[in-house]
């Protein structure tokens, strides 16, 4: 019975709802078909390379780009049919500042507030409580163009949070930052889903910050190939991750298939691969493996082996796939107009 | 400080649905947003200034030795002020409408488009933006308008205040129809410059507009900007005190194949041109990729 009761309403519960997503620009399929729900008050992780299709779903997400398939529903307001709607009952804070400079950071969120029709009478308050959220109230008369660049992206945050969307999306709100604001930002984050009832959605491509949602999804090459809770993804990978150096790995990929019959692949310059109990399987290594081994390494589950055992890379090696790609294509256009 | 230690209670706000005040607030907004740039842009203010008086007294007294005989004892600043007031009043739009691309490239045009009101509210409010500031700018010539030998009289002032708005407006309509497509701060001043240069040159603002071999004539009849300068330059002969003969050669007025347009009609061809231009910006704003 109670299945039936939560399956019953579930347009109303979900915050987010995407079926068979899709967007090409001319012959290239950015988004795929995706499809996704995100449950009211969730913090929904996107996770990939850069290139892998998360902006540009996000974007979509927030009406910026027309889907080319597919739809999706945000807040329970369709993105195409209900523009308006989606935008009032969504907060963005996007990769690129989109603050203005010249203003203060005060003035910066009014017009926000004017944009969005706050009430007036409302307006005082709800600046004071954001900017003290994020620490910027004793800035609030400086010009946000001597603001460094996570007081920018904090002031961002404040104003995506200004109209009390029911769903924030964040693209990459740490990328370029410092480990430490880095930090400090992810305290802002958890203290705002104390403080408001939100879903927070975002990308990122740092896999220590997915730790920190409860669902996430990884999206590679325009198609989510994982769902789960970060815990869930780590227990289905279920092996360690060994590497080591050799001095001739294709040999030792070989040695490891014959002899062990495991599957191993070369990943940030180490033979890597998975086994059960990593630290019963290294005396073995050592005692039967044919070739020199010049160092090794053990460690627990992760979300990077996550993503590598359901991409075949990590991270940041498909982001040099994604760079390099782009390059190849860069040189091509430039040999095509010659 | 113990200020910082207050806990504010969670002020819940509600967007509400749209409605036509939320979008006159947006209007507004981004309209003073534009004053506040302009105001805070000390650089902008001066240099707004410099070049109506380099043209109106290096331009307008360089030349006048060399045209004495055929203003009819006239000064040529008198002749060249209509011209110069347009021509002010276009640079400021022109440079007005350009902070659209500014705000595409600091990304904070993505603020206002993504904003739950119109993307016509988001045009309308920069274009009069930018017509307001450009109207400051004519202001500030009309003000110097003693100094050409145009003199201070209610409606002059009224008339040509009312001209130079409608070419504000209509001029930033035309910055942010372009700003729409060309994306780029450099290509923008590239074409700005590639067309407001010969805008203002066959506009008559530098010579009377009768008399001209035909191609001029027919390259002047459709520069909008004649329009604009045409009109102004009849409300200030009005007030001047020369003969006939000199009036007509300096001040023929506008013709289409021997017909004299009248003001109004010159004024709502401005006008017209405007409404038609900020409907295509509008146009061009609301799509999405």
């Amino acid at each position: 019975m109670t299945e039936l009761i939560t399956t019953d309403r579930p347009t109303a519960q979900l915050a987010v709802s995407v079926n068979g997503l899709e967007k090409n620009y001319g012959d290239f399929q950015a988004v795929r078909g995706i499809d996704l729900s995100i449950a009211s008050g969730e913090t929904f992780g996107f996770l990939g390379p850069n290139g892998a299709g998360k902006s540009t779903t996000i974007s979509m997400l927030c009406t910026l780009v027309t889907p080319s398939g597919g739809n999706a529903q945000v807040a329970g307001f369709d993105v195409v049919r209900q523009r308006a709607e989606v935008r009032r009952n969504i907060g963005l804070v996007f990769q690129d500042t989109t603050l203005d400079g010249y203003l203060t950071a005060e003035r910066n969120l009014r017009l926000h507030a004017e944009l969005y029709g706050i009430p007036r009478g409302m307006v005082n308050d709800r600046l004071r409580q954001v900017l003290d959220m994020v620490g910027l109230w004793d800035r609030k008369d400086s010009k946000v163009s001597t603001f460094s660049g996570g007081m920018k992206r904090r002031l961002e945050i404040a104003r995506g949070l200004m109209h009390s969307p029911r769903v924030l999306f964040l693209d990459e709100p740490t990328v370029g930052l410092d480990p430490q604001t880095r930090s400090s930002i992810w305290s802002y984050i958890r203290e705002l889903k104390q403080a408001e009832d939100i879903t927070i959605f975002l990308t990122t491509h740092y896999m220590d910050e997915a730790e920190y949602c409860d669902r996430i999804a990884i999206m590679d090459q325009g198609k989510i190939i994982a769902l789960d809770t970060p815990e869930a993804l780590k227990a289905s990978i279920g092996k360690d991750r060994v590497q080591i150096h050799t001095d001739d790995d294709a040999a030792a990929i070989a040695a490891l298939a014959d002899q062990f019959g495991i599957t191993a692949t070369v990943a940030e310059g180490a033979v890597t691969f998975g086994v059960e109990r990593g630290e019963a399987f290294i005396p073995k290594l050592f005692a039967e493996f044919p070739l020199p081994i010049r160092s090794v390494n053990v460690a627990r589950p992760t979300l990077d082996d996550v993503f590598m055992s359901y991409t075949g890379s990590t991270i940041r090696d498909a982001e040099t796939t994604v760079a390099q790609r782009g390059r190849d294509a860069m040189t091509m256009f430039r040999g095509g107009r010659r | 400080m113990t200020s910082t230690e207050v806990r504010l209670p969670v002020a819940k706000v509600r967007v509400p649905v749209r409605t036509r005040a939320g979008e006159l607030r947006a209007i507004k907004i981004v309209w003073q947003r534009e004053l506040i740039r302009f105001s805070s842009d000390r650089l902008r203010m001066l240099t707004s200034l410099t070049q109506p008086f380099l043209f109106l007294f290096v331009l307008g007294s360089g030349l006048s030795r060399l045209t004495q005989a055929s203003t009819g004892g006239l000064s040529l600043r008198t002749f060249l002020y209509p011209g110069i007031l347009a021509m002010a009043v276009m640079f400021t739009a022109m440079f007005s409408a350009a902070s659209i691309v500014w705000d595409r490239e600091f990304g904070f045009l993505r603020e206002m488009l993504v904003a739950p009101v119109r993307r016509s509210s988001i045009v309308i409010g920069k274009c009069l933006g930018g017509a307001t500031v450009a109207t400051f700018q004519g202001i500030l010539v009309i003000a110097i308008g003693g100094l050409a030998g145009v003199p201070y009289n209610a409606t002059i002032i009224f008339s040509v205040f009312g001209i130079q708005l409608l070419l504000a407006f209509t001029i930033t309509t035309f910055g942010v129809m372009m700003a729409a497509r060309v994306k780029q701060m450099q290509s923008f001043m590239a074409l700005t410059q590639m067309l407001v240069m010969p805008l203002f040159f066959l506009s008559g603002a530098m010579f009377p507009v009768s008399h001209l071999p035909a191609w001029l004539t027919v390259l002047n009849r459709i520069d909008p900007l004649t329009y604009a300068v045409d009109p102004i330059r009849r409300v200030v002969f009005n007030h001047l005190d020369i003969s006939p003969a000199v009036r007509t050669s300096l001040d023929p007025g506008v013709t289409w194949g021997g017909w004299h347009v009248p003001t109004l009609l010159e004024v709502a061809i401005v006008a017209i041109m405007g409404l038609i231009m900020l409907g295509v910006a509008i146009a061009e704003f609301s799509k999405t990729e």
